[in-house]
Parts: structure tokens; sequence; C-alpha cells
């Protein structure tokens, strides 16, 4: 189970981007964590796969801890040995490798050629795509085939928990329900899943619970029926008035969301 | 329709150095076939002559694309590293003892055949160069990750000037012999000499590059070229950027240190010893680097070959014939060759565009 608990992260020393965030993954589910953009998703990530240095970003205060065990002082690799592998936000393949060489990457903690055969199958399995384009450079794939080439990737280490952050980003919408079908495959064969995307609908139609995030922290969280059922999340998320009418949260972000969940 | 399409397809990266390649080929056959006609011994000399001239500065420009690609940081001390190397040699082969020490070196009490025993010896050798390429990056490299390119340049620089004078002074560079086996010898073909290190250049490059082709399709050299493409999501993948950055700098050291071997025998140098011209190897190597593209194999391959035969062509045909060029000219060929090609293709043949340039 990885929970963070109160979590506060500085960049360079002054900006303040989390501010006490709390999060759990029990295992075995799907959490989804939902939040405008510039909420703080991302840096979540940082923190909890030890990347926070390289923006010269730093834990100030709370912890993240994985399976008891406090693992917020980690180096990214070590993360990886202990069971935890990310999808980046924006794929981030290896555009100059092959597929089969981005594949190899993702298995670098692997030192077991057996494990290494079997997680490469798995893969190939859940993606048939990426089979016959195994020798192609992946710079070539279209957008969707490399969103499949990048969570392929983060499955070739075997973790026990996949994050995924905002993986529909920039995907047309039979792309985004293929992802979805394939998470919740992902999921059936024992990997939690961190699942992190503006798309509240998307997320929540597969999650076994949900946090929406602002400002660095949770304003709200629970079972998707209730956050689905929420006005705010209707309005703001899923793009839905009360009265049915259509409209985009941006529009009213400024002024009605603040008054609901800051007062 | 299709056709015309897929012509425009082609990725001009691939058209040009093609182009300046045809043209040079061409220029050079034409040429080549008269002096062929006129003195054949005369012109296979000097083309095996650049070969190993080449090959020489192909081992040293595949030292920088090493550190380059994985580290982004173009190694000044390649260089001091070479000599350094050649230096290591010349203790152990020629003083016979183990460095630094009086204990004498076994390997040359083993018996066997003396090429048997120097070969040994430049394995030795060039672990200790592998050894140095690690002090350094530990000491010198890893600190400076996520800092300023140009200030890990400048550092590379500083290195550069520390083992040169180390090197100088401390261990009295005067001339070491290296022990090379074949000596200035050859084989002859006609009344012309064609020189055994011309050959052991070649195949040493060759053998080198096969070696690196192969590498970065291992699991390492992958991890190296993902880190060299985008570090942090490399690092995500788990691998370490550290361990990459230290291979990285032991090949790179070792290859430095090959080329130094080679910096001391025909056709760069006469005397077989390490001096103090050895270490300008690397700066003499420097255009073919910039020629092939900082960040790419191939390119140094081809820089290197390309660089070798301007400058040894030149050399053979143009200094009898042109009386105003002062006998170092050749020394300048290279950099022509480097201006001309950076004009056609300023992030050199191979390079990738976005590449800062220090
Ligand atoms: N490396 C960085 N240095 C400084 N500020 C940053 C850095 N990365 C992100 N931020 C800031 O932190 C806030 C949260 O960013 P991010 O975690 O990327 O949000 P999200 O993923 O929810 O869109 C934003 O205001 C962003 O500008
Ligand atoms: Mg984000």
């Amino acid at each position: 189970m990885l929970t963070v608990a109160n979590l506060e992260v500085v960049y360079n020393e002054v900006i303040l981007v989390l501010r006490g965030l709390s999060v759990e993954v029990p295992d075995g589910s799907i959490v989804a964590l939902l939040g405008a953009n510039g909420a703080g998703k991302t840096t979540a990530v940082r923190a909890i796969t030890g990347l926070l240095d390289v923006h010269e970003g730093d834990i100030t205060k709370g912890s993240v801890t994985w399976n008891g065990t406090d693992i917020s002082h980690y180096k990214p690799s070590r993360i990886v040995e202990a069971g935890i592998t990310q999808v980046m936000e924006g794929r981030r393949v290896f555009a100059e490798l092959t597929v089969d060489e981005n594949l190899s990457a993702g298995a670098f903690t692997v030192r077991d050629r057996k494990e290494n055969t079997e997680a490469y199958e798995r893969v190939m399995t859940l993606f048939p795509l990426l089979q016959s384009r195994r020798r192609d450079t992946a710079g070539y794939l279209s957008g969707g085939e490399q969103q499949m080439l990048a969570i392929g990737r983060a499955l070739m280490a075997a973790p026990q928990l996949l994050i995924l952050d905002e993986p529909s980003l920039g995907l047309a919408p039979m792309l985004i329900e293929q992802i979805r079908d394939i998470i919740v495959d992902i999921n059936a064969g024992g990997v939690s899943v961190l699942l992190i995307e503006q798309n509240a609908m998307m997320a929540l139609s597969i999650a076994h619970y949900g946090y929406v995030m602002e400002s660095g922290k949770v304003v709200m969280d629970g079972e998707p029926k209730k956050l689905l059922a929420d006005e705010d999340v209707q309005e703001f998320y899923l793009g839905l008035r009360a009265e049915g009418e259509r409209r985009s949260f941006r529009d009213v972000k400024h002024y009605k969301r603040r008054k609901r969940w800051l007062s | 329709m299709a056709a015309a399409l897929r012509l425009e397809a082609v990725d001009p990266r691939r058209n040009a150095p093609l182009a300046f390649l045809t043209g040079l080929v061409g220029a050079a056959l034409v040429f080549g076939a008269v002096q062929l006609a006129n003195d054949p011994g005369l012109f296979l000399q000097t083309f095996m002559k650049s070969m190993g001239l080449g090959s020489t500065y192909a081992l040293i420009a595949l030292g920088f694309v090493l550190i380059f690609k994985a580290t982004q940081t173009v190694n000044f001390a390649q260089g001091a590293l070479a000599a350094t190397g050649a230096l290591f040699l010349s203790f152990l082969a020629t003083d016979g003892n183990i460095p630094f020490t009086s204990v004498s070196n076994p390997i040359n009490s083993l018996g066997g055949p003396g090429w048997m025993s120097w070969g040994l010896n430049v394995i030795v050798a060039l672990a200790f160069a592998a050894a140095v390429g690690l002090v350094v990056e530990r000491l010198a490299i890893r600190p400076m990750i996520g800092e300023p390119l140009f200030s890990v340049a400048v550092i590379t620089l500083g290195l550069e000037i520390m083992f040169r004078v180390f090197n100088n002074d401390a261990v009295e560079v005067e001339f070491r012999p290296l022990g090379v086996p074949w000596l200035a010898n050859g084989f002859k073909v006609g009344d012309r000499l064609i020189n055994w290190s011309f050959i052991a250049a070649m195949v040493t490059a060759a053998a080198a590059f096969v070696a690196v082709y192969f590498f970065y399709r291992s699991r390492l050299g992958i991890a190296m070229r993902a880190v060299a493409f985008d570090q942090e999501a490399a690092m995500a993948q788990g691998v370490s950027v550290g361990r990459v950055f230290a291979i990285a700098w032991a090949a790179g050291a070792v290859l430095a240190a090959v080329g130094g071997i080679f910096a001391t025998q025909p056709p760069v140098a006469q005397t077989l010893s390490v001096d103090q011209e050895t270490a300008n190897i690397a700066f003499r190597a420097l255009p073919a680097v910039i020629l092939g593209g900082l960040d790419s194999a191939s390119g140094a391959l081809l820089g290197g070959l390309i660089v070798g035969v301007a400058e040894i062509y030149a050399g053979q045909y143009a200094a009898g014939n042109v009386s105003w060029l002062g006998a170092g000219y050749p020394l300048i060929v290279p950099y022509i060759v480097m201006i001309i090609g950076l004009l056609i293709r300023p992030y050199g043949l191979f390079g990738t565009p976005e590449i800062r340039r220090v």
C-alpha cells in the first residue's frame, strides 16, 4: 500500500507547490487523482518516484510510505526496484530507440533473464500492436502507439504499483477508451494503479476511489459514485451544469470553485 | 505520385552528407586515377598512411562521442588522458616496473614471445586508463551533474592542464619508448614502405567501432542512449545516471589511451615514444569530431577518415608542387575541412541539430 501523508513540496527552495497532500493507494485498487492544470499532480508523482531532485524540488514535510517503509529519500532506481513504476506525463518514449529498445530500457532493473522474457511476453500480449513494430524507431509511432509503448515500458519492471500521469492527454476518444480498458486489464492482473487525470469521466469510470486535488492538497475524496454525483465535480470536471448544459470549467474556475471549496 | 511523395519524405539529414561525400569521392577518384597511373607505389603508400591517421583520429573522436553523448560534456581532457595511457604503457613495457614502485613488472618475465607480453601490458595500461576515467568522473564530473554545461567543459579543460603538467614534470616525459613490437617497420610495395602501424591503427579502429556498435545494443548501452535522449525519463525506468556517466568516462578514457598509443607511431609521429607532443593528438583530432557531429559514432568514423585523407594527401601531393606553402600546413588542413563541413552542415555530418554548442 502506498501512503502519502501531509506532503509538502517546495521547488527552488521558495515555490511551495504541495501543501499537505494526503493520498492512499490500497493494494489491488485503482485510485484516481483528479485536478486541474497546475494543481500539483505531476509534482506528487515526482515526489513519490524520487524525481524531485531533477527539478530542484524538495520534500519539506510529510512522508511517502510504501508497504510500511518510508521511501521519500530513495533514489529513483531504488523505487523502481521496490515495485513502483510510472508512465510519465507526455509519454516520454525514447524516440531515437526502437520499440524493443524502449522496452529493454524499462527492464533495466530486472537482472533475471526469465523474468525479463515473461514481462516482455505479457506486454506483447497486452499490446499486440507493438509486436509488428518491434524494430521500428519509437519516434515514428503514432500518439496512441507511443502511449501504449510508454505503458508497456513501465510494465517491464513488473511493478506492484503503476502510476499513470494523464495517459489520456492528447488522445482521441476511441484511444482513450482503449487505454482505459488496458488499465482495467493491468489492474485485474494484480497491479495497483494510481491514475492521474484531468479527464474525470474516464478516471472515475474505472477507479475504486478518487481524490480531487487543488492548489497542492486534496479538497474532496470518496467513492467514484459520490464524486460523480457532486455538483462541483460535475460542473468543473465533466463540463455539465445542473441543468445539463455543457460548459468548460475554465470559464467558471476563478470565481465559483474557489468560493465553494476554500470557504 | 507515391514515388514523388517518398522522394520528398527522404530525411535531408541523410542527403547532405551523401552529396558531400559523393563530391569528395568523385574528385578523389579523378585525382587518384592520375596519381595511381603516375606512381602506384606512392599512391598506395599515401592511401594506407591516410587510413592510419584517419583511424587514429577516429579512435580519439569515438572517445569524445561516447562521453559527449552520455553526459553532454565536451571532454577537453581527452588529449592528456591519451598521453597518460601511453605513458603508463611505457612504464610497464620499457621501465619494466609496476608504475610508481620498484617492483618489477611480472608480465615481462612471463617468457613467451615479446609481442605477447607487450599485448598484456597494453591491456593493463588500458585498464589503468579506465580507472583514471572512473576517478575523474567520480571526483570532478559527477558533482557537477545539473550544473551549466559550460562550467563542466571548463573543468575538463582544467583537468587537461593538470594532467599535462603532471605528466610533463612529475613523471618527466622526455622520450619514453612504448616498446611497440613492430617499431617503424613495415612491408614494401615496389620500393615504398607501408608501416605495420598503419595496419594496426586500422584494425584497432575497426575493432573499436564494432565493439561500440554492439555495446550500444546491449542492456547498458541502451540505458546509455536512453540517458542521452531523456535523462529524467531514463531515471524513471530505474537507470542509474551515475553509473552511465561512469561507464562513458571509463570507455572514453580507454579510447583516448588507445589513440595515445597510436599517436606515438607513424604516421602521427616518428618517435615511437611518449613526449610532450602526444597530448596534442586530441586537438589534432578535434576537427574530425566536430565534422562528424559530436554525438554520432558513425560521424566519428567518417569524420576521422575524411580528415585523415585530406591531411595526408594534402601533405603528400601539394607540398612539392606549391612552393609557397610552409612545411606545417598539412596540420591546418583538418581545420579547413572542418570549416567547409560545418558551412554545409552546422551540426556535423551526422550530428543531431538539438545539440547545444559549447
Ligand atoms: N520545476 C519546477 N520549478 C518550479 N515550479 C514548478 C516546477 N514544476 C512545476 N512547478 C509549478 O508547480 C505547480 C504544479 O505543477 P504540476 O505538478 O506540474 O501540476 P499538474 O501536474 O497538476 O498540472 C505549477 O504551478 C507549476 O508551475
Ligand atoms: Mg501534470
